[in-house]
């Protein structure tokens, strides 16, 4: 039986990875850990002293780590829908190599979404097993957050695939990091409940799929109701993905097939 | 008449407003090393992607195995070789990882890749770098290893796009050398250079470009003979000194005046030297040789500088 070229593509990132992964398993444990020692133990005793968790229903730390997690997501689907891209397009030229062979554009694409899945997926056990460790869900919780988590970083990567193929040079890598991500991660609901914000600031976490992802992550992870109905959480992240996709595959045939 | 393996009639590349390929014609047949000789810019890479099924056609016909790349590139594809104008070597892995993955591309199981690998390690002369990094290996090493990894789904046809451009004459050679092997194991070979030399020892056909058309098309010997004569005297004068033409009238087929020297093309450079000494020329030296392919190519693609 031949196995799809997407398929194969797959298997080539999974090889690469096999040779650099001792740098992002290391980030990959110690973020988390980090993260939820100093935010959720450190600050988080400040917030549960001065009546943080009434108001939250929860303690600080328990509150915290799911939004931690989908902002984990997040920053791993971003990283790598914007790196691989942009060498495979333009640093060592990967894709060209393989579109000499038998792989297609559109095999490349799939590929493409298909590896930051598996990290994105990564990211999300590892990052419950440590959720696990400091109690703040049950081992068969876990299992119910990473789906939620997982969409809400594909739905970065769809956007974000797109944005990095017609990057021209790697000044754009960064302003991701700066101009997007970063607010994203202070402003989307991850540290507090959206309400906390000026209330006209509320609506631009709507229109990010951030906000949507930490909802349906927390949602999951504490048994407590999302901000919206499930399903139009679910709807934007969705849309998000495909439309990213999309967009990311036109852009693709445009700047491989010349 | 064997089926040709690429038949290309009046096949035309444009992008945007530059037209990069222009209605070029021609025929490659199976085992045969064909050539596609042109300063930069003449579209031969251009149509070297073409065929290759990597870059889509803008117009014209082209079949490459008798098939259409626009609609069955993978399978074409599965049958090639492609050796680029850059290396396109994954740098972070090694010698072996790169022919392994290379190899994974086109499906085929690891114990086959693995044999292989083997036998193309020694073909490029590359066994005891297997497990090294490919960054730190030379210029012809690099070169060495993308042949090889051209190689690992054993194609019909290879494409060498500037195979030796930035080599140093012993990588050259020893890549020649690794060509003409292939070669006589029945692959067909298409090659573009800018090179004469390497033209004149590898290809027994080729076409001449520029500005993406082909202005002469035929063997090395039957090119020289056709555009160029079987001598050259090259003269030189004393600093200075202006020359008329027409003091050379008749000692040579053609005359070309170059600032540093003069370019007599005749058929007998013996007759031609007599004649010489029978003028009152002051000559500073005299150089004879035969005519190359580099003759017939400034000739048909000018002197000046293209960039």
């Amino acid at each position: 039986m031949a196995t799809s070229g997407s398929l194969l593509f797959v298997e080539r990132n999974a090889r690469v990875y096999r040779r650099t992964w001792r740098g992002s398993v290391i980030s990959t444990f110690m973020n988390p850990i980090l993260y939820l020692l100093a935010m959720g133990l450190g600050l988080g005793s400040l917030v549960d002293d001065g009546g943080g968790s009434v108001q939250l229903d929860f303690d600080y730390l328990t509150f915290l780590a799911p939004g931690l997690l989908a902002a984990a997501t997040m920053m791993t689907a971003t990283g790598e829908s914007l790196y691989p891209v942009m060498a495979g397009m333009k640093w060592n030229k990967y894709y060209y190599d393989a579109l000499a062979t038998p792989i297609s554009i559109r095999n490349i694409v799939v590929g493409h979404f298909g590896w930051v899945t598996v990290r994105i997926l990564f990211t999300a056990v590892v990052f419950t097993g440590v959720m696990v460790a400091f109690g703040t869900i049950s081992p068969a919780t876990a299992l119910l957050v990473i789906p939620p988590s997982v969409l809400g970083g594909l739905a970065f990567a769809g956007p974000i695939s797109a944005y990095a193929a017609q990057l021209e040079n790697e000044t754009g890598l960064s302003t991701v990091f700066r101009f997007v991500i970063t607010p994203l991660f202070l402003f989307s609901g991850t540290f507090y409940p959206i309400d906390q914000l000026p209330n006209w600031m509320e609506p631009v976490a709507y229109v990010t799929p951030l906000w949507h992802a930490v909802e349906t992550t927390r949602s999951a992870a504490l048994g407590i109701e999302t901000a919206w109905a499930p399903a139009l959480h679910y709807l934007v992240l969705v849309a998000f993905l495909l439309g990213g996709a999309v967009v990311a595959d036109r852009l693709f045939h445009r700047r491989l097939n010349v | 008449m064997t089926e040709p393996l690429v038949h290309a009639v009046d096949l035309t590349k444009r992008f945007d407003d530059f037209t990069a390929v222009d209605t070029v014609s021609f025929d490659v047949s199976p085992g045969e090393v064909f050539g596609f000789l042109g300063p930069n810019g003449a579209g031969k890479s251009s149509t070297m992607k073409m065929i290759g099924a990597v870059s889509p056609v803008t117009e014209g016909t082209l079949t490459v195995f008798g098939l259409d790349p626009e609609a069955d590139g993978a399978q074409i594809r599965a049958r090639l070789g492609s050796v680029p104008q850059e290396n396109l070597l994954d740098t972070e892995l090694t010698v072996f990882e790169n022919l392994f993955i290379y190899g994974r591309y086109f499906d085929l199981p690891k114990t086959v890749i693995k044999e292989r690998i083997d036998e193309l390690l020694a073909f490029a002369h590359l066994e005891d770098r297997r497990d090294d990094l490919v960054e730190p290996l030379s210029g012809g090493m690099k070169r060495r290893l993308t042949i090889a990894r051209a190689l690992i789904n054993q194609p019909d046809l290879i494409l060498l796009d500037e195979p030796t451009t930035g080599l140093d004459p012993q990588a050259r050679h020893a890549l020649w050398d690794r060509l003409y092997r292939l070669k006589q194991q029945g692959v067909t070979l298409i090659v573009t250079t800018h090179y004469m030399d390497e033209a004149e020892q590898l290809c027994d056909r080729l076409v001449v470009m520029d500005n993406g058309k082909i202005v002469a098309e035929g063997s090395p010997r039957n090119l020289i003979e056709r555009f160029a004569t079987r001598d050259v005297v090259e003269l030189r004068f004393p600093v200075g000194m202006q020359v008329d033409e027409q003091e050379l009238d008749g000692l040579a087929k053609r005359v070309e005046m170059l600032p540093d020297r003069t370019l007599l093309y005749t058929d007998s450079a013996d007759q031609t030297l007599v004649n010489i000494t029978e003028r009152p020329l002051d000559i500073e030296s005299t150089i004879v040789r035969r005519s190359t392919l580099e003759d017939v190519f400034l000739r048909l693609t000018g002197r000046s500088l293209i960039d």
